[in-house]
């Protein structure tokens, strides 16, 4: 920044607000009725135990004009944090400035009443919003254009579906023409063409150098419409500013999330395996016959089926007589470190501790991979490779390396297995690790060939918006 | 607490519109549609006239007759008052979502229920007009100039009324049960059906201090009963009495408000 820049003046300032909610109890209703009415404070007599922070000492400052981002997981006091700035409740400690008239897309079409017309909820719905009567008047035709319901604005609202009912609500809550416009995820609903149409009106009131505050999940929305962003953590503000950094920030942060989730789920299925084993081995079906199953397992010391997170197919167990055992199973991606998430098209290792407490000489090693439908993406063993095993004995390692991991988006799982060439099972585990493939395309299918795309000089494109993403 | 109370005065437009809807929403897709707020209290009236004529003859107080007029005057305004609370209890419940979803001034759910039984009230006096030139009631210009004011004082209590029992009812549901049964002996311990100088003398010390005996009784003396209005300086002394009501109703009301959204 060279010349001294006009710091713009403020249109929202959130100084140093916290919420506290009463966590749910019969028993402190007359508690909160006492206090509220001595002190206008419903949590003041309540212990710490009994209360909730939905939002702890948050600070921002959004500038007149600016479209600004709020985002954070479920449950992080996004929506406290909107309804704190449009006055619906009221901060616990701290204050909450406002310059200027807020409209709040927070429930679309909150005031409808289901038996009137469409007609009369815009009038009264406007009305709610601090419009007068003329002004709705004047807007009318226009909402209802946008709201495409011209047909149907004749019509009790509860004839309507959800979409234009939403649609009602939109179309009224932006034609309020409010200086400040809060937005909580309403992008999500509507079709394609009612999407753009709320981003049209949206880069409109950016054009017309309004305030926007939005919440929303879509970080690509935040990171091509705001000027700045915070992200909210358990009601903390874990970072402000430029909206890329801040979401760049935050998707590490959900990635290492899933990645400790994933990790204990993993824990909990061979866990689960374990115990299942320990209480002596129960008769179950034959695993096998499964499209693409590298091994034609036997069935020998079975475990028990056991219970899976996701709609995989198959259920997950360990089975096998333990000539040769797995004794642990690591995945390690780029960076070398052990991880459950990976980017698609990183080299990824999949890394076999194995033992044989006396030497074999019959010995395939196999992996597969399954996605969440339980369709086999990939299957191989040593025997199929035409490995000719010749003698293993004691602690070894085996590692399955994948130059580049070129699958699409999702969430797998593994099967990993250690067994006789006829099929006789050492050690066979059955989907109990899982990991998870980010990628920035959200190509479909199973399968992403290493590919690229050509064109003839007749066909152009516009260069990248942003060069990083 | 004025500030808030003011803006109530602000918000007078979405009140109307608000009254509005209720009235339309009320009967819509019914066949009679308007006509309910005329047939409902003459279907009410039926029944009570039903009851002390057919079933228990010598019940109807020999001194009032025509009674049906006599009952129609305090039961039109006992309707309004009770189905009001009764509305005004649920109503923050009911609107939830503007409570916490728009930001909407609270005050305006009680409001309207309150205005909207006043609207119904206000269209079942025709039928009681219809009762009184049948009748021919004399009444008096003079009399009648009390009437606007009966309804004021009426109003000003039950709006009272209706914040307290809308704000607490957020706390406590069970008010809306407890004030069910409340108002049944309520309705019982006010001389609607019959007259006040049917009560025992006794009793009357007693009926003195239910603020609805005086309102039902200025309603009566103006409607039905001849000669002048003697009972207007006990509804002086009620105004005075509703207005204070309806300053702590508010009163509680006020510093409730910031709970509604969370207790909602």
């Amino acid at each position: 920044m060279a010349a001294p820049q006009v710091t713009p003046s403020p249109a929202v300032e959130v100084i140093d607000v916290s919420k506290i909610y009463r966590r749910y109890s019969r028993r402190h209703q007359l508690t909160t009725l006492k206090s509220a009415l001595l002190s206008r404070n419903t949590i003041r007599d309540l212990r710490p135990d009994e209360t909730f922070p939905a939002v702890q000492h948050v600070s921002f400052t959004v500038p007149k004009g600016s479209t600004y981002g709020i985002v954070g997981r479920n449950g992080s006091g996004k929506s406290t944090m909107l309804k704190l700035v449009a006055g619906i409740t009221k901060p616990t400690t701290g204050t909450v400035k406002v310059h200027g008239r807020i409209s709040a897309l927070i429930e679309l079409g909150a005031g409808f009443h289901p038996e009137i017309s469409g007609r009369e909820n815009v009038f009264i719905n406007g009305i709610m919003l601090g419009l007068s009567k003329a002004e709705i008047a004047r807007r009318f035709d226009e909402i209802v254009e946008f709201a495409e319901l011209e047909d149907f604005i004749d019509a009790p609202v509860k004839t309507y579906s959800s979409g234009m009912y939403i649609r009602l609500g939109f179309a009224v809550a932006v034609h309020v023409d409010p200086d400040i416009l809060l937005v909580d995820e309403v992008l999500a609903v509507g079709d394609e063409g009612f999407t753009h149409k709320c981003l049209d009106k949206f880069a409109e009131y950016k054009r017309r150098g309004k305030t926007i505050l939005l919440v929303t999940h879509s970080l690509g929305l935040v990171q091509r419409f705001c000027d700045e962003a915070v992200w909210l953590d358990e009601g903390q503000v874990r970072a402000t500013g430029d909206p890329k950094r801040v979401i760049d920030t935050y998707v590490i942060d959900v990635a290492r999330t899933e990645e400790v989730s994933l990790a204990s789920d993993d824990a909990r299925a061979q866990e689960r395996v374990a115990e299942a084993q320990a209480a002596g081995p129960a008769a179950r079906p034959e695993p096998g016959a499964e499209p693409g199953e590298p091994s034609g397992a036997a069935v020998v010391g079975e475990s028990e089926a056991t219970e899976i997170r996701n709609g995989f197919a198959a259920d997950a167990g360990r089975w096998g007589s333990r000539e040769v055992e797995i004794i642990d199973v690591t995945l390690t991606g780029s960076s070398g470190g052990v991880g459950h998430v990976f980017q698609a098209g990183e080299p990824v290792e999949i890394r076999l501790a194995v033992r044989a407490p006396k030497p074999v000489d019959d010995f395939v090693f196999g992996i597969s991979i399954f996605n969440t439908e339980g369709v086999c993406c990939y299957g191989t063993n040593t025997d199929i490779e035409e490995l000719e095993a010749d003698e293993f004995h004691g602690d070894a390692e085996v590692t399955f390396a994948i130059s580049s991991l070129d699958l699409v988006e999702g969430t797998y799982k593994l099967d990993v297995a250690a067994h006789k060439r006829d099929g006789y099972p050492y050690d066979y585990h059955r989907l109990l690790y899982t990991f998870r493939v980010k990628s920035r395309h959200k190509d479909v299918g199973i399968y992403r060939p290493r590919h690229e795309w050509r064109f003839s000089p007749a066909i152009h494109f516009k260069p990248p918006k942003t060069p990083k993403d | 607490m004025f500030p808030n109370l003011a803006q109530l005065v602000r918000y007078r437009g979405l009140i109307q519109s608000l009254v509005a809807r209720e009235l339309k929403a009320r009967y819509r897709g019914s066949v009679l549609g308007f006509f309910w707020s005329f047939v409902n209290p003459l279907l009410l009236l039926l029944v009570y006239t039903f009851v002390f004529s057919v079933v228990l003859p010598g019940g109807a107080p020999p001194d009032v007759r025509p009674y049906s007029v006599f009952l129609f005057a305090g039961l039109l305004p006992w309707t309004w008052f009770s189905t009001s609370l009764i509305e005004a209890a649920n109503s923050l419940i009911a609107g939830g979502n503007l409570i916490k979803k728009v930001l909407f001034p609270a005050e305006v759910l009680p409001t309207v229920s309150v205005l909207a039984n006043l609207v119904h009230f206000c269209l079942g006096l025709p039928i009681l007009a219809l009762f009184i030139i049948y009748y021919r009631i004399p009444l008096s210009l003079t009399e009648l100039a009390w009437f606007p004011i009966v309804i004021l004082v009426q109003l000003t209590l039950t709006l009272g009324l209706a914040y307290l029992v809308a704000a607490l009812t957020v706390h406590f549901r069970d008010i809306k049960d407890i004030l069910v049964n409340l108002l049944t002996l309520w309705f019982f311990t006010t001389p609607i059906i019959y007259s006040m100088n049917d009560a025992p003398k006794g009793a009357r010390r007693f009926l003195n201090l239910n603020p609805f005996t005086h309102l039902a009784i200025s309603y009566q003396e103006i409607l039905f009963y001849r000669g002048p209005y003697g009972h207007w300086k006990w509804l002086l002394a009620l105004w005075a009495a509703s207005i204070l009501v309806f300053l702590f109703g508010y009163f509680v009301f006020d510093r409730l408000r910031d709970s509604f959204a969370e207790e909602v």
